[in-house]
């Protein structure tokens, strides 16, 4: 009988790991979301480079602030716009038909993506932009194709060219396969500072998509040490009650 | 205090019932762990339906609003995220528990005369939960919400003749609209009021007839007299105590393991929470691949198998149903000498392994994308699940089973 139970529960485990789902190869972005600094510059950045059309409607400033240990009068000076209070979420002003006009979609809501798509994928999308003459924007992307989005932070980056090399399969057919990406003008920041630049915004983004995780993750150690305790004592309980029986 | 109860008691009879199905409620000694999942399925019960009155209470039913609300809920809402994963995992919880407590009913043989009632109603539940869970399912309005409703409604559209205007009349739109959220809203705060008239038709059932044990013995049938009663059965116990304070120390272990999930995997790898649900509904971009949630899958994944026939998919919403309906005759199905497996032959065992495989196995393909390997591993497996139950008048009845003894064994 136990073997059954084992059994089956064994045969439950892969079903975890292969929901998963397939796509192309993602980069470990390796966040820390307890690493206050590393989410204030990943803040700095969005408000920097992102607010001007992707909002985060489901946000709003003072949580923000509050979370990222932002003073209100850092967060008046440099993030609130003046026509904007504390307890407002973080819209954008960009009308959704100019957006559309001017990038085929208006960009979307950023508040649950990192939820939607996953850390990884956010993490390798603002690494992984290419030049593409065929793109509006005279960029690509590796996993989003066809992207309307031009790349924003190519001064930082500078500007990448992707290497295909032509693989031949079994039945004598040609692919092009991405090789790697070849940096054709170099930007303001090293590859690793870029790395650790958009590392920090994936940081943020991932933060944006659920601000209680961390506090969750703190509260349920001790409701689990709680019912741990509960259980034991259920266990004597049991025990006592049950010398009666055998 | 003995005055206020003799009040009452001259009125309802209340130290009759709480005598009858609790302190003097004869449960066999000899319950396994098996026998934790019953009570722990009331507790989901009872979970949801708590957590869900409050979530409706910041919930909008509203095609422009829902998807912001269920948002609102998880960070504006004081504790409105740890509700909302309470819901959740709850969801799936109820699923897990209710198909190891319908297990346990195949082990041991639960369904047997006389609690032919107890299972019917029980299936019944399991029926009722299914409906609460789609309609459920629909209301976050993300996008696998909503074209999960779309693939389902649009089973209806299969059934011949009336087909198409049932679908109609169902969604009371041409698509699955606002309309159709209100309605499923109004059906997901009705049903587990259903489910708790049914639970409570399930137990009056158990408690006519007494409880099943792992040996399959009959403990009315068996002698009588034990340390608290001269007339009740020698092998059965109190339920309060022994059992309220055995199933508290599983309520225990479940809430642990519960509490793993909702604090540190509510999404469970994308099984409980599904990702593309992170994206409002929308009704003109389909998702590559529309998987439902990991307790309706089997029964996907033998919709997916059937190929159509004559132009037609009714064939396979005609399997998916029958594998569900097909419960209802395991009574009559089942027709070895003995109730549990502890007795039963091999060949019960290999067709009850045999089974739990298929089921989960069917669980899996349900949610990869339809290959033709996996279509045709589908197929294979929904023919194993269906062997089981139409096969067992056959291998139950020529199965060598062991003698079963007069007393529960220890």
């Amino acid at each position: 009988m136990k073997k059954i139970i084992l059994a089956s529960l064994l045969a439950l485990a892969p079903m975890v790991s292969l929901a998963a789902g397939e796509g192309p190869h993602l980069d470990k972005a390796g966040i820390d979301l307890t690493d206050k600094a590393s989410l204030q510059r990943g803040a700095g950045h969005f408000f920097n480079y992102c607010v001007g059309c992707h909002s985060l409607k489901f946000m709003r400033y003072n949580r923000m602030s509050e979370d990222l240990g932002i003073s209100d009068e850092v967060l008046k000076s440099t993030i609130l716009p003046s026509y904007k209070k504390a307890g407002d979420t973080i819209t954008v002003s960009m009308p959704e038909d100019l957006g559309k006009a001017w990038f085929g979609k208006a960009p979307p809501d950023l508040s649950v993506t990192a939820r939607y798509r996953g850390t990884d994928w956010i993490y390798t999308y603002l690494r992984t932009f290419y030049l593409d003459d065929k793109r509006p924007y005279g960029v690509n992307n590796l996993v989003f194709p066809d992207v309307g989005m031009p790349h924003v932070l190519w001064e930082l980056e500078g500007a990448k060219k992707a290497v295909y090399k032509t693989e031949t399969d079994a039945e004598g057919n040609e692919h092009q396969v991405f090789e790697g990406f070849e940096q054709v003008k170099p930007g303001k920041m090293t590859a690793a500072e870029y790395d650790g630049f958009t590392r920090d915004l994936t940081n943020f983004l991932t933060y944006v998509g659920e601000p209680v995780r961390v506090e969750r993750e703190k509260m349920g150690i001790w409701v689990i040490l709680f019912l741990l305790v509960f259980t034991g004592v259920a266990y004597l309980l049991k025990k006592e009650y049950w010398k009666d029986v055998h | 205090m003995s005055s206020l109860m003799n009040w009452i008691d001259e009125r309802f009879p209340l130290t009759k019932v709480w005598k009858e199905h609790l302190s003097e409620y004869y449960a066999p000694k000899n319950f396994n762990s098996w026998y934790f999942f019953g009570s722990l399925a009331l507790l989901v019960l009872v979970l949801q339906i708590v957590t869900g009155i409050w979530l409706a209470m910041s919930y909008k039913p509203d095609a422009k609003l829902a998807f912001d609300s269920v948002e609102y809920i998880m960070r504006d809402v004081d504790w409105g995220w740890l509700i909302r994963y309470m819901h959740s995992t709850g969801a799936s919880a109820f699923f897990l528990v209710v198909y190891l407590h319908m297990f346990r009913g195949l082990l041991y043989g639960s369904y047997r005369k006389p609690r032919e009632l107890i299972w019917i109603f029980g299936v019944v539940i399991y029926l009722a939960m299914m409906a609460t869970a789609f309609f459920g399912y629909l209301l976050p309005w993300g996008q696998m919400s909503y074209w999960g409703a779309q693939v389902i409604v649009n089973l209806f559209a299969a059934v011949p003749y009336v087909g198409p205007d049932l679908a109609v009349w169902v969604r009371g739109d041409f698509v699955i609209s606002d309309v159709t959220l209100n309605r499923f809203f109004a059906f997901h705060f009705l049903l587990p009021f259903i489910l708790v008239a049914l639970v409570f038709l399930h137990i009056v059932a158990l408690h006519k007839v007494g409880s099943n044990n792992p040996d399959g013995v009959e403990i009315k049938k068996g002698p009588k007299g034990n340390r608290w009663s001269d007339t009740a059965p020698a092998d059965g116990i109190p339920f309060h105590p022994y059992y309220t304070v055995k199933d508290i120390f599983g309520v225990g272990v479940f809430l642990i393991l519960f509490s793993a999930v909702l604090f540190f995997a509510p999404e469970m790898g994308g099984l409980f929470l599904e990702h593309p649900n992170f994206t409002p509904a929308d009704p003109l971009t389909t998702p590559p691949h529309i998987a439902p949630v990991w307790y309706f899958t089997p029964y996907y994944a033998m919709l997916r198998a059937v190929p159509p026939m004559f132009g037609s998919q009714f064939p396979g919403v005609v399997v998916m149903f029958a594998a569900i309906a097909v419960f209802f005759l395991l009574p009559w199905l089942d027709r070895s000498p003995v109730k549990s497996i502890r007795y039963k032959g091999p060949l019960f065992k290999f067709w009850i392994v045999v089974f739990a495989i298929s089921f989960v196995i069917l669980a899996w393909l349900g949610m990869q994308p339809a290959t033709s390997l996996l279509t045709n591993l589908a197929r294979l497996f929904t023919v194993v699940y269906f062997l089981f139950f139409l096969l067992m008048p056959w291998y139950s009845k020529i199965d060598k089973t062991k003698p079963v003894p007069e007393r529960v064994t220890d």
